[in-house]
């Protein structure tokens, strides 16, 4: 069964076609890689993914329902993380409480007027495990105008892991990292769950292909390439748009 | 440290009314503790969900009209009036907030500009209902209670009350969402969170002590004009909270502790005390751009900081200098 389904979908910004006539499908469980040059077209199809912008024509279907009309947090509900390019954090907020607000987004209890967030032993207890995946435990107390940037792109993830998505976005989850800093972000998403499918724009194409089960390649807007890993890196088309940059 | 802060402050103001020369001061110690609401409320919305209004005296406006109108013009008991004060100022927030809150930023605050004229307007046109321009006076049977210290009294249990429930509700799942969107919207609506219906719980919230507030300024006052609906009334609140604080939950009061007395006070001696306001605020803004309370704290804990510096290193450096 797709995981997700994009149907001839298109964004124009007035006469400019940011996004133009894109349709793919990805499987359960399947780690897609969006590859393109800059101004390809790639956040946009997040952001329409995601539920930031409407589509002008087109739909998007998640696990076989029709969600192109549904506002961001009703998408998230329906199990649609994300991590964006340009760090998203409250950066005056301790890194547990970052990923207690992202647990806390899927439940009821974000509507609860009364009784302290800091004292929800079970959110405490669930953020902690989360944050020992991405090797944060030891700085949760620490705010996050303290920590490094490689620290805070792990945060990135691990707010988007604490949805409890059962589709991840990674939108450059490496940008601006040490070459170090970037091995352990490999190891963290080669450590995600298989039934978990991800969906990842990234440049560093060591990690990226190394990743990847399936690529979709955008030039223009325009899906150029789409298929397994091997296929689109013998595909001529790629190496002409992108890889001989 | 700031529990006993809480509990001196809490001390003093019990007891203030027995330190005051006479009611004249009280009635201005009554008169912060009502405009400390009032700003509270614009900081629940400004501080914590980031949405700037130039238009909250309309809240307070039109709890303080419907109290008088319900207890003075129809002759209902007090509380009656209170109740009905309540419903009709939230009720107004509950509308007010659908049309404000389509926008953001800028815009908003030009509608909440917008709202808030209209308000004023209705209370300065509509004279069979509001007297107009020469508002509706309240005798002592209107008001809950005409004594200046029962009224210092009760409006420092409201206050008291209203600040316990709100640094509750502050430190709630909700409170944090309400912060949350103020910092970052668009990675609270990607973490599931409804932003816009946030933002409303906010602004109802806020309109909610903005009518208290409006109720509790009629009893001290036993008047209501359009006046007290204004644009500066208004902008006064946001002063009082950017003076104070804004986003810290005793900043406001202090703000408008500021306020009110220039007001009262420097005006008995000059009549260009808005020049002597717009200084102060100007001293503020340079000397501590975060507000008196949270600037006093760091220059106070600057200060603590650099003692114990100089302290320290003189005593380690003895020896030093001893052994050179």
């Amino acid at each position: 069964m797709s995981a997700l389904e994009l149907n001839n979908l298109s964004k124009s910004f007035g006469g400019l076609h940011v996004i133009n006539d894109v349709s793919f499908k990805v499987m359960e469980g399947e780690r897609r890689l969006i590859l393109g040059p800059n101004g390809a077209g790639k956040t946009t199809l997040f952001n329409l993914i995601a539920g930031d912008l409407a589509p002008s024509f087109g739909t998007i279907s998640l696990a076989g329902e029709d969600v192109s009309a549904l506002p961001t947090n009703r998408r998230a509900a329906r199990g649609i993380g994300r991590t964006f390019q340009i760090l998203t954090l409250f950066s005056g907020e301790t890194v547990i409480r970052n990923v207690v607000l992202a647990s806390l987004g899927r439940t009821s209890r974000r509507w609860k007027p009364f009784g302290s967030l800091d004292a929800d032993e079970e959110f405490r207890a669930s953020a902690m495990e989360i944050l020992r995946t991405v090797m944060l435990d030891h700085i949760a107390d620490k705010c996050v105008s303290e920590t490094s940037y490689g620290e805070r792109r792990r945060l990135e993830i691990a707010m988007a892991l604490a949805q409890q998505p059962r589709l991840l976005l990674l939108d450059e989850p490496l940008a601006g990292l040490s070459k170090e800093e970037r091995k352990g972000i490999e190891g963290l998403l080669n450590a995600l769950p298989r039934s978990l499918t991800v969906i990842m724009i990234e440049h560093d194409m060591d990690v990226a292909l190394g990743f990847a089960d399936r690529i979709a390649l955008l030039q223009n807007g325009k899906l150029l390439v789409d298929g397994s890993r091997d296929e689109v890196i013998a595909d001529p088309r790629t190496k002409e748009a992108y890889l001989a940059e | 440290m700031k529990t006993v802060g809480i509990i001196l402050v809490t001390a003093i103001a019990c007891i203030l009314p027995f330190l005051l020369p006479g009611n004249f001061y009280l009635g201005i110690a009554t008169q912060i503790l009502v405009y400390g609401l009032f700003a509270v409320s614009v900081n629940t919305l400004a501080g914590y969900g980031g949405m700037v209004s130039l238009g909250h005296a309309g809240f307070l406006g039109i709890a303080a009209y419907a109290y008088a109108v319900t207890s003075g013009t129809y002759g209902f008991s007090p509380w009656i009036a209170v109740g009905a004060a309540l419903v009709i100022g939230t009720a107004a927030a509950a509308v007010f907030g659908l049309i404000a809150l389509r926008t953001s930023g800028l815009s908003f605050l030009m509608i909440t500009l917008a709202l808030g004229q209209i308000v004023w307007g209705v209370a300065f046109r509509y004279t069979d209902l509001t007297n107009g321009d020469n508002g509706i006076s309240l005798g002592r049977a209107s008001v809950i209670s005409a004594d200046p210290l029962t009224l210092y009294y009760v409006c420092l249990a409201v206050l008291a009350l209203v600040m316990v429930l709100l640094a509750a509700f502050i430190r709630s799942p909700l409170g944090a969402a309400i912060k949350g969107v103020r910092d970052q919207p668009r990675r609270m609506s990607t973490l599931g969170y409804n932003t816009w219906a946030i933002r409303y719980v906010a602004y109802l919230v806020s309109g909610f002590v903005a009518t208290v507030s409006g109720i509790l300024y009629v009893q001290i006052f036993q008047f209501i004009s359009p006046h007290a609906l204004s644009l500066t009334v208004s902008s006064e609140a946001v002063l009082m909270v950017i003076a104070g604080g804004i986003g810290t939950l005793f900043g406001p009061l202090l703000g408008a502790g500021v306020v009110v007395l220039l007001k009262n006070v420097a005006s008995a001696y000059t009549d260009r005390w808005p020049t002597l306001l717009g200084c102060i605020f100007l001293f503020i803004i340079i000397a501590m751009p975060e507000g008196l309370l949270p600037g006093s704290k760091r220059i106070l804990a600057g200060m603590i900081g650099s003692f114990r510096k100089g302290a320290a290193p003189s005593a380690s450096l003895q020896p030093t200098s001893r052994a050179r």
